[in-house]
């Protein structure tokens, strides 16, 4: 160490001088922002439930599960996804689809968030293009393990992420969710 | 009639001093968060709001959260550990904010203001030997932090209680051994005379305020003075990352007066470093009749407005002093137990020492200043 390091008051100045340069230059800008200068922000918070910032295009968000014209699932319950599923999460009951063209369809499709580890698999191994983790949902949560696990129904009803990168549909709620 | 009205100056006196140092020690909670967030580039406590029907949220720039904050601690669960001693445990916060509260009475806050024929001193009490007051007041307030320690039946409380007894001793020392420089110089014990001194002027120009004249001793003294209130970067006490500290067992509002009582020790080392280095309630070259400026130039001012000045510059300085402490504390990290210590011993004593024998030279060689 250097002498006026081991005397260490020269320190504390340089110190104090940096923290009080941050308190100076904030509060100007804070008070140029009070005075209607907009522009001028002394700090770098976002204040998060009222400003987000905006989310990546690439974000792997809720999962939806894509719509047919006639509003039935994309999805031809060929189980891929739940095959390559790390977390064990998504469960899939087959059923036969009315149109003889098509050859299955999910009776259910449940996919439990409390396991879910947001890996992006599923919607790689999809042959049809029908699950996409695109709804900018972030926020979902629940009291108990139950209310997260979410079916077919709730997973159609969602829209993908609005152009302003907000989500475009509510938070979808558990039916059987407490409280 | 005239008892009447003696008592009512003398509640007067006590009611700004209690009411100054109270509200600005719970102010300090709120200081504290808004100062650290903007040093930091960050917004600070900002939530706590009363709604408004139909215009909003008023927040007042997060000034609600002291008394938002007051509101949770006062009605939390009161929790006292099984085998901690009753008695002494609930003590312990009482003792530790009331010599916090106290110490502040023999600081001057204005020179003495004659009103209707009655010469009334601005200082809840004057004591002949208030230096020593405001000091012992100080170092008694340790007892509370070693009484909470001692009776929580906890080894990382005590160890905390032990520390702190430890650091009070190596920076009471050190403070008084500072303060003696500026004994030596004004020569009274009285603050009001230590502050009356200060508005002299050295070679016609410069006020011959405490810092002036003992510059080491009032580096000297803010070091110790940082330690005494066992906050940051002075916190071994506390030392939440390693124990949690004397306070560890105390929930509720008892844990909120020990935090209280470190925010108002900040109040009282700022009052006493204005007092004693700052030039008190001095204004530079306001006189009692006016401003005498070196030039030659004079302004009369009347009486009251004379006083008035005087005040507020006490409370100015004070507010400046607790900015500097604020900053101080949010600039620099906790000294290891053993650094401190050897800092307290090795650095701090051995220089007010020196800085005893620099001043008794120089008063020897050239004499007081007048």
């Amino acid at each position: 160490m250097r002498l006026g390091q081991r005397f260490y008051l020269i320190e504390v100045v340089q110190g104090v001088l940096l923290t009080s340069g941050h308190f100076f230059r904030n509060m100007g800008k804070h008070l140029a922002h009070a005075l209607g200068r907009k522009d001028a922000r002394g700090a770098v918070t976002i204040q998060y439930p009222e400003e987000r910032r905006p989310y990546s295009p690439r974000l792997r968000s809720l999962h939806r599960l894509v719509r047919r014209e006639d509003g039935s699932p994309r999805c031809v319950a060929c189980m891929m996804c739940e095959t390559v599923c790390p977390a064990h999460c998504i469960y899939i009951v087959a059923t036969e689809h009315p149109n003889p063209e098509i050859e299955k369809m999910p009776e259910r499709f449940d996919i439990d968030l409390g396991k879910c580890v947001f890996c992006g698999y599923c919607v790689e191994a999809c042959p049809e293009d029908a699950i996409r983790m695109d709804t900018g949902i972030l926020e979902f949560s629940s009291y108990s393990r139950r209310g997260m696990i979410y079916t077919k129904e709730m997973l159609l009803s969602l829209e993908p992420v609005g152009p302003d990168g907000r989500p475009a549909s509510p938070v979808p709620i558990p039916a059987n969710r407490t409280v | 009639m005239t008892a009447l009205a003696d008592f009512g100056i003398v509640f007067g006196r006590v009611f700004f001093v209690i009411m100054f140092v109270l509200n600005l020690g719970g102010l300090l909670g709120w200081v504290e968060r808004k100062q650290s967030a903007i040093m930091q580039d960050r917004i600070g406590a900002n939530r706590a709001a009363i709604p408004i029907p139909f215009l909003g949220r008023l927040t007042l720039l997060g000034l609600f959260h002291p008394i938002a904050d007051a509101i949770k601690l006062l009605t939390k669960e009161d929790f006292r550990p099984t085998h901690a001693d009753r008695f002494l445990f609930s003590l312990a916060p009482f003792v530790s904010v009331f010599f916090a509260l106290v110490a502040f009475a023999s600081i001057p806050f204005g020179d003495t203001l004659r009103v209707a024929g009655r010469e009334i001193p601005l200082q809840a009490v004057t004591l002949n030997v208030g230096v020593l007051y405001v000091f012992g007041m100080l170092s008694l307030g340790v007892y509370g932090v070693m009484m909470a320690g001692w009776s929580s039946a906890n080894n990382f409380a005590l160890l905390g209680g032990q520390r702190a007894a430890a650091l009070m001793i190596s920076s009471e020392i050190a403070i008084g051994a500072s303060i003696m420089g500026v004994i030596m110089v004004y020569g009274s014990l009285n603050m009001q005379d230590i502050v009356r001194g200060q508005g002299d002027l050295l070679f016609g120009w410069l006020p011959a305020w405490g810092i002036v004249t003992q510059p080491l001793a009032f580096v000297l003294f803010l070091t110790a003075g940082i330690a005494a209130t066992k906050r940051a970067p002075f916190d071994t006490p506390e030392g939440e990352s390693e124990i949690i500290g004397y306070f560890v067992e105390y929930s509720g509002m008892k844990a909120g007066m020990f935090m209280m009582s470190d925010f108002l020790e900040t109040v009282v080392i700022a009052g006493m470093t204005t007092a004693l280095f700052l030039g008190g309630w001095q204004v530079p070259y306001l006189m009692a009749d006016g401003f005498h400026f070196p030039g030659g130039a004079s302004w009369t001012l009347p009486h009251l407005l004379v006083v008035l000045l005087q005040v507020g510059s006490f409370v100015v300085k004070v507010l400046a002093m607790i900015f500097v402490l604020m900053l101080i504390r949010w600039t620099l990290p906790r000294f290891r137990y053993d650094q401190a210590m050897r800092l307290g011993w090795l650095g701090l004593f051995p220089l007010s020492i020196l800085n005893i024998v620099l001043t008794g030279a120089v008063l020897l060689l050239i004499g007081r200043p007048s």
